[in-house]
């Protein structure tokens, strides 16, 4: 921890009250996870502004996808030009000063982990996304998280988004690494609330290098009859952890949290996901598909927990499981916790291979091999993809899968042309 | 000769189930393979169709003068061969139209062609799905996926039609059909059927051999060909069952 204790004596000025903390939760931290130790990475305190113009060069990968969207470059946030009535979509820091209550004050107890402890205390900036009450926008908003740096580079970047009663967005964030020449260290804390009666759909896509570290959190906290989807697409990777913890608030709040995974090469992606039932006649679902490639190393972990007082729960999580090469590996850890008797919970985990005689069918069809086997991981992804609650995004996805898998059949494990194809559409 | 195989051996996880089977088939011609149950029927026609969990121990199987043994499944799929699956697969998440496509597309390539435009592979469809008047819904489901049996088995000839086979294996391609169903099939079955390409039809029953005229009937039975006639051999193992073919060459065993 050395490096950040010289962090803070270098940075007081910048760090100002949040430096003792930070001095002081360094000293305790030893649980902190070993991805943070190498002493090799940049942090930005000082706001400099790189040379680099990411927002000049990034095309977005997801084009067809209308919206409205901003970026945040490593951790500097650019504004989208228009924003619809009703919306709040602007840099945290600028977010801070303005509306300093809208901020919540750090993240909340029971779930406090050492990374998302280090990312309230280092963050620099990253976006706040409100939502008005009632307030419905018509397309989806957009943040594109960019890592473009010309050297290694730690990014602490923080996004709270805020769905007010009845109010009903869709939002999706995509992750991408700008060059695969640079080592990134993300740490990124993702808080979310849906009041009652709102409804959010929050996608997220992942095209990053082989030489990102991802940490991602990501907290939701449901209201009484409110909706949380999301789906987490993981196409490439470095290192990625994505925690995803939901509590369910109050009465007729649900959640469905969904992901897939394409792995390849020596990648190493995990999902832990934590769904607490706290209200009466709550719902959640969860469908985690993974197809493990090369020599990577994969994890689904899915905890669910219904409270005493969560009566009439339902909870369900399924974790399919595609191992494509015999070197590839999955570990997989559905876990039920549940103190409450008048529940329907069930969880099922199964990882196998391709079907050899559906394999064999479409190969006496003339269908060459390895197109065969990408069709069918292709298929198997689907059902994920059909539960994606942005629409056009969904058409879009089948492509990036299928583009990936073709990659793949080439020996490749990135997607060099992601970021080739079209522009971000403006509007 | 379209077919020609000779002293075929296969087994599987070390299991002997052909002992040697030789069967020649001259273009135009509809053969029938019968036998009981369990006697290697699905087991020549996946061998032939280069279904891998098999080990072909000896023998040679040539298509108009191409080794089969020596192709992929897909390479024996271009070269003509086309094998109507007694238990049709389903697969969920790859649509007809995306297999077929596939499929099509891929003999083009094989052939040196150019794929099909999406609206030469629409009317394609179209034309071919007549033949077996199979729903037009069902080219947009999975393959296979919530079919009935019926369909199934019409869907199995549509892919036929559209890939234009010299040698088309059925087999059991009557189980499970109605009689109506079954005269449909049949009647696509025989639409395709031109003096260039050839049919073998495997069957426990007489009934499709009166939709689908034979030239040749044969008995399986215990890996081997065991009898081979006329239609008028179909008509008598109707009659008389197989025990009598059975006890024979049980006793020959002996
Ligand atoms: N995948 C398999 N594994 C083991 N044995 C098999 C397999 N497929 C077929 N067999 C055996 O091969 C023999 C012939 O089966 P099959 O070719 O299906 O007969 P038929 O089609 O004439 O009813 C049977 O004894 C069957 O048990
Ligand atoms: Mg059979």
């Amino acid at each position: 921890m050395n490096q950040y204790q010289q962090l803070y004596e270098e940075n007081r000025d910048v760090l100002g009250e949040r430096g003792d903390e930070l001095k002081a939760f360094l000293e305790s931290a030893a649980e902190i996870d070993k991805v943070f130790a190498p002493e090799t990475y940049a942090v930005n305190l000082r706001r400099l502004k790189l040379p680099v113009d990411a927002a000049k060069s990034f095309k977005c990968a997801v084009p067809a996808v209308s919206t409205t969207p901003a970026l945040v470059v490593n951790d500097i946030f650019q504004p989208s030009k228009r924003l619809p009535e009703g919306v709040t979509f602007m840099s945290l820091r600028a977010a801070a000063e303005l509306h300093p209550e809208w901020i919540p004050a750090s993240v909340r107890d029971d779930i406090k982990s050492a990374e998302s402890r280090l990312n309230d205390l280092l963050w620099t900036d990253g976006a706040l996304i409100r939502i008005g009450q009632n307030v419905r926008p018509e397309r989806p908003l957009q943040l594109v998280n960019i890592l473009s740096a010309p050297m290694d580079l730690m990014v602490c970047r923080r996004v709270i988004i805020v769905v007010e009663s009845g109010a009903d967005a869709k939002l999706l964030l995509c992750d991408h690494t700008q060059d695969s020449e640079h080592n990134y260290l993300v740490n990124e804390l993702i808080e979310v609330s849906v009041a009652e009666g709102g409804r959010l759909s929050l996608d997220r896509v992942e095209e990053s290098s082989p030489l990102t570290v991802r940490r991602s959190e990501m907290h939701v906290q449901v209201g009484a009859n409110a909706r949380f989807c999301s789906t987490s697409s993981l196409l490439t990777c470095g290192d990625s952890s994505s925690k995803i913890n939901v509590s369910l608030d109050a009465s007729g709040a649900e959640a469905s949290v969904n992901g897939m995974v394409i792995a390849s090469g020596t990648q190493t992606p995990a999902f832990h996901t934590r769904i607490r039932h706290k209200a009466d006649h709550t719902l959640s679902n969860q469908v985690f598909k993974y197809v493990a490639d090369g020599q990577s190393n994969c994890t689904f972990d899915g905890l669910i927990i219904v409270d005493e007082s969560a009566r009439f729960t339902e909870a369900y999580q399924t974790n399919h499981n595609l191992l494509a090469s015999n070197d590839a590996k999955m570990h997989t850890e559905p876990t039920l916790e549940i103190y409450c008797d008048e529940v329907k919970c069930s969880h099922g985990a199964t990882t196998g291979q391709l079907d050899d005689t559906a394999l064999f069918y479409m190969r006496s069809r003339g269908i060459p091999e390895a197109e065969a086997r990408r069709m069918l991981m292709e298929a198997f992804l689907s059902d994920v993809i059909a539960n994606v609650g942005i629409d056009s995004l969904r058409e879009r996805l089948r492509h990036l899968v299928e583009r990936r898998f073709s990659a793949l059949a080439e020996g490749s494990d990135s997607c060099a042309d992601c970021s080739a194809i079209n522009a971000l559409k403006q509007e | 000769m379209l077919l020609d195989v000779r002293g075929l051996r296969a087994s599987i996880d070390g299991k002997e189930i052909l002992k040697g089977i030789n069967l020649q088939v001259r273009p135009g011609e509809v053969h029938a393979i019968m036998g009981p149950n369990g006697s290697g029927k699905s087991t020549f026609s996946e061998v032939l169709a280069g279904a891998p969990a098999f080990t072909v121990m000896d023998g040679e199987a040539w298509l108009n003068g191409v080794n089969l043994l020596e192709l992929s499944p897909e390479n024996r799929s271009h070269e003509g061969l086309f094998l109507s699956f007694q238990y049709p697969v389903e697969i969920p998440g790859v649509s007809m139209a995306n297999f077929m496509k596939a499929a099509i597309n891929a003999k083009r390539k094989y052939f040196g062609q150019e794929p099909l435009t999406a609206a030469e592979f629409l009317k394609l469809m179209k034309e071919k799905r007549s033949v077996v008047e199979l729903d037009s819904k069902l080219a947009s489901r999975s393959v296979n996926e919530g079919f009935s049996g019926g369909e199934k088995k019409r869907n199995e000839i549509f892919q036929m039609a559209m890939l234009e086979p010299k040698l088309s294996i059925l087999d059991e391609t009557d189980s499970g059909l109605d009689i109506d169903a079954l005269r449909v099939v049949a009647e696509g079955v025989n639409k395709l059927h031109t003096p260039q390409n050839a049919t073998i039809v495997i069957t426990h029953y007489q009934r499709l051999l009166d939709y689908i005229k034979p030239d040749f009937v044969h008995v399986l039975y215990k890996g081997r060909i065991v009898r081979t006639g006329g239609p008028e051999l179909a008509l008598e193992l109707e009659e008389r069952g197989y025990d009598w073919i059975k006890n024979e060459i049980d006793a020959q065993e002996q």
